[in-house]
C-alpha cells in the first residue's frame, strides 16, 4: 500500500539483477508484462526474459510518424511510449461481462467470477502512472464499480521507469504528470548504464528489492541518475497552455476551426485507441448456434465510430467534426467536471499515431488563440 | 499494490434480473405497455424506484434498451414499460408473448423533482411517447396532492390517435390533475385544441410563477421552446426540468456514449435541472 511507512532508500540494482526480478515476480504468481518488439513497434506483452525486452532500441515519433531505430548501447529501457498502454490489460479490449441462459424457469443471467490474474507492470512510465490513476478514478470511484477493471487493479503490481529522453511529441511538463515517477508505484527504476537506481514505493516492492542483489549507491551513480532524469525534461519541446482550458473550449464548441478540424481528421479511432484514459466501449451479444447460451462482451469502442452516439430517430454527433470537439472537449474540459481531473497525460501518442498528424497542443492553441474574437456559441 | 475501494457494491451492475411479462397492454400504434413482474421474489420485495428512472431490458441475443418506468412507484403489482418499436430490442419485444421472460438491469438515473415541487403549482409538459416517463411523476403528485397547488398536464400528439393512457385521464381530472391536450393535425372528431405544446403553455394561467415548477420530456428542440415559453411566463430557468434522451449502452457511466457535455446521462439524468444544460441544448451535433 502505498501510504505505508518507507524506508525511501535508493539502491544501485546490477543489470543482470533485472531477470532476478522478473524471475521472484513470477514465482510468486504474478503474470510479468513489459516492453517488448512486435511488428516494429514497442508494445507490451507477456514476459519471462530480460532478452525479450527491447534492449539497445529506441524509437523515433512525430506527428504520424513512429519508427525504431538501434541506439548503440544495450539500454533495456532507452524509449518513450508506444502504440500500446497498460490499460490494455487492466481495462481489456474484449472481455465478458454477463451471460445469460436459457432454462426451463426462463432466461437466467450470469456474471463471471472476478478475475485472479495478477499482473506486474515492467516499465511504467510517469504519463502512463498518472493514466492509471485516472482511469481508476472512472472505473472504481463513480456510482458504480467496474468489476472486471477493479479486480484487476486490486492485484497490479507497478514496475515505474524513469524517462531519460523525450520524445518530439511529449508534453507530460505541461500536463504535471511527468517524466518523474512520484508516486503511485511498488517499485521505480532509473536506467543507467551498468543498471539501475531503484526505489521502493510500497511495503510489497520493498519487500521484493529485498530479495535482489542490491548494492549501495555512489554519489557518482546518484548524480548520474538525476542528470538523465533532467534529460527528459530537457528535450521535451511540446506545451499545452492547460491556463482555464476547460471553459476556452466549451465557450467555443461553435469555433470554425472544429470544421477545419474535421476536414483532415478521418475519424479512424487511433487516437482513442492508444490514448491510455479513453474508456468508451460497447457490450455486444454473442450467441451460440442455439441461441440458448448468450455472452455479453464489451469491447472497446470510440467516440470517433458514426455508430457511437447513434439513436432510433438519429445519430447524434453525425459530422467528423462533431466527434473530434466531442473527444477533445472530453479530454480537456468536461473530464475535469466529471472526474475532477484532465482526461489527457501529455503522453503524445494521439499525435503520433494519427496517421494525418492531427495534434491536440496545436489545435488547443488555435482555438485559444482568436477564441475571444470568434466565440459564437455554446456554454457562457 | 493499491487497494481498490469496493463500497456498498455488492452486485454486480451488469447482472440482469429475470423478469416474466404478465400482461401486454397495446397503447397505440407501435406503442405497448409491458406489466413485468420478477421471477425472484426477493428481488421483487428488494427492487423500488424512483419516478423518472429507467431500467435496462435485457432479450439475450439481441441485446439492451434503456425503457423508461411508466408504472405508480408507489403501488404493489407490476412494474410497467411502455415501449415504442424503434430499433432491434422493441421490434423484438414486440413479437414477445405474455409467459415470456428477459432481463431487466436498473432502476438507473435520476428522477423527477417531486419534493422540490412541493407547496406550489406543477406544469408537465409534454408530447407522444413522453409522456410514459412522467407518468410514474403524475401518480406521485395525485397520490400526494395536498402537498401541491394545480397540478397541470400539457399534453401534446401528432393526432388524437396518438396518445397515451387516454382512459386514464377522466381519473387524473377527478383527482385534481388538469388534463390539456393538443394536436398538430386533427381528425373530423377532434374538438380539442391544434397546435405544439408550448402554445398551450403561453396561454395558461400562471399565477405564482416563482413558486411553479415545469417538468418536461420531449424531443430536444421541443424542450428548449418549452422552457422558452417557461422563462417567457417568468418561472425561473431553475425551477424546469428536462429528461434527456443520448445512445446509452451501460447505464452505468462507463460506457462513455450517453455523454452530454459534463453530463452521462445514465447516471446524472436523464432528468436534469434546466440550467445545468441549458447552453448545451442548442449546440449542433454536440
Amino acid at each position: 500500500m502505498i501510504n505505508q511507512q518507507l524506508s525511501g532508500k535508493e539502491m544501485f540494482l546490477p543489470k543482470s539483477e533485472i531477470q532476478s526480478l522478473i524471475d521472484l515476480l513470477r514465482n510468486d504468481g504474478f503474470t510479468v508484462v513489459g516492453p517488448t518488439i512486435d511488428q516494429e513497434a514497442i508494445v507490451y506483452n507477456e514476459i519471462a526474459s530480460v532478452d525479450e525486452l527491447p534492449r539497445g532500441w529506441t524509437d523515433r515519433q512525430e506527428p504520424g510518424k513512429y519508427r525504431l531505430q538501434k541506439r548503440g548501447d544495450d539500454a533495456c529501457f532507452g524509449f518513450v511510449v508506444g502504440p500500446h498502454s497498460w490499460k490494455k490489460y487492466l481495462f481489456p479490449p474484449l472481455t465478458t461481462v454477463a451471460s445469460a441462459e436459457k432454462t426451463e424457469a426462463g432466461w437466467q443471467a450470469r456474471t463471471p467470477e472476478p478475475d485472479s490474474t495478477r499482473f506486474a507492470f515492467l516499465g511504467v512510465r510517469a504519463c502512463e502512472l498518472a493514466a492509471i490513476g485516472i482511469q481508476d478514478r472512472v472505473f472504481t470511484e463513480g456510482t458504480y464499480v467496474d468489476p472486471v477493471y477493479a479486480a484487476r487493479r486490486r492485484n497490479a503490481f507497478i514496475i515505474a521507469v524513469n524517462c531519460t529522453q523525450a520524445a518530439p511529441t511529449c508534453f507530460c511538463s505541461s500536463m504535471n504528470t511527468g517524466p518523474r515517477c512520484t508516486s503511485g508505484y511498488d517499485l521505480a527504476l532509473t536506467e543507467l548504464e551498468d543498471g539501475f537506481v531503484i526505489e521502493s514505493g510500497s511495503k510489497e516492492g520493498e519487500s521484493l528489492v529485498a530479495g535482489l542483489a542490491t548494492q549501495d549507491l555512489t554519489s557518482a551513480q546518484i548524480t548520474k541518475a538525476d542528470s538523465v532524469r533532467q534529460q527528459a525534461v530537457d528535450q521535451q519541446t511540446r506545451h499545452l497552455d492547460t491556463e482555464g482550458i476547460r471553459d476556452v473550449l466549451l465557450t467555443n464548441l461553435s469555433h470554425t476551426r472544429w470544421e477545419e478540424i474535421g476536414d483532415r481528421c478521418l475519424g479512424c479511432t487511433n487516437c482513442t485507441m492508444v490514448c491510455p484514459t479513453c474508456f468508451c466501449s460497447s457490450v455486444e451479444e454473442v450467441a451460440d448456434l442455439s441461441g440458448e447460451t448468450v455472452e455479453r462482451q464489451r469491447h472497446w469502442d470510440s467516440c470517433f465510430n458514426l455508430s457511437f452516439s447513434y439513436m432510433s430517430h438519429g445519430t447524434t454527433r453525425d459530422r467528423i467534426s462533431h466527434r473530434y470537439r466531442q473527444w477533445l472537449t472530453h479530454k480537456l474540459a468536461s473530464w475535469h467536471d466529471q472526474f475532477d481531473t484532465s482526461g489527457c497525460v501529455g503522453c503524445g501518442r494521439c499525435i503520433t499515431w494519427c496517421p494525418v498528424g492531427i495534434d491536440l497542443t496545436e489545435e488547443v492553441a488555435a482555438i485559444r488563440g482568436d477564441g475571444s474574437a470568434s466565440a459564437t456559441g455554446g456554454a457562457t | 499494490m493499491r487497494t481498490v475501494a469496493c463500497p456498498s457494491q455488492v452486485v454486480d451492475p451488469w447482472l440482469a434480473h429475470t423478469v416474466r411479462i404478465v400482461s401486454i397492454t397495446d397503447e397505440v400504434e407501435g406503442v405497448a405497455t409491458y406489466h413485468l413482474e420478477f421471477a425472484d421474489a426477493d428481488t421483487a420485495d428488494s427492487y423500488s424506484f424512483l419516478p423518472g428512472q429507467f431500467n435496462m431490458l435485457y432479450l439475450p441475443g439481441v441485446g439492451e434498451a434503456a425503457i423508461s418506468i411508466s408504472s405508480d412507484p408507489s403501488a404493489q403489482g407490476t412494474l410497467d414499460h411502455t415501449v415504442r418499436i424503434a430499433g432491434n430490442v422493441t421490434g423484438e419485444l414486440a413479437r414477445t408473448d405474455v409467459g415470456s421472460t428477459f432481463g431487466l438491469r436498473g432502476p438507473f438515473g435520476s428522477s423527477w423533482p417531486i419534493d422540490d415541487c412541493a407547496g406550489g403549482d406543477v406544469v408537465i409538459v409534454t408530447g407522444g411517447i413522453g409522456l410514459a416517463p412522467l407518468r410514474p411523476a403524475i401518480y406521485e403528485f395525485l397520490n400526494r396532492k395536498s402537498e401541491f397547488g394545480h397540478i397541470t398536464l400539457l399534453y401534446g400528439a401528432r393526432n388524437p390517435f396518438g396518445m397515451l393512457y387516454t382512459s386514464e385521464y377522466d381519473d387524473w381530472q377527478l383527482r385534481g390533475l388538469n388534463v390539456n391536450t393538443t394536436v398538430d393535425r386533427s381528425s373530423q372528431a377532434w374538438q380539442g385544441n391544434v397546435g405544439v405544446v408550448t402554445q398551450l403553455l403561453d396561454r395558461m394561467p400562471v399565477p405564482d410563477p416563482k413558486k411553479t415548477s415545469v417538468l418536461c420530456c420531449g424531443p430536444e428542440v421541443m424542450m428548449w421552446y418549452t422552457a422558452r415559453s417557461a422563462l417567457g411566463r417568468r418561472i425561473p430557468k431553475d425551477r424546469i426540468w428536462v429528461s434527456l434522451e443520448r445512445n446509452m449502452n451501460c447505464a452505468i457511466g462507463l460506457c462513455g456514449h450517453c455523454q452530454f457535455g459534463p453530463t452521462f446521462v445514465c447516471k446524472d439524468g436523464p432528468v436534469i435541472r434546466y440550467d445545468r444544460v441549458a447552453s448545451l441544448l442548442k449546440v449542433e451535433g454536440f
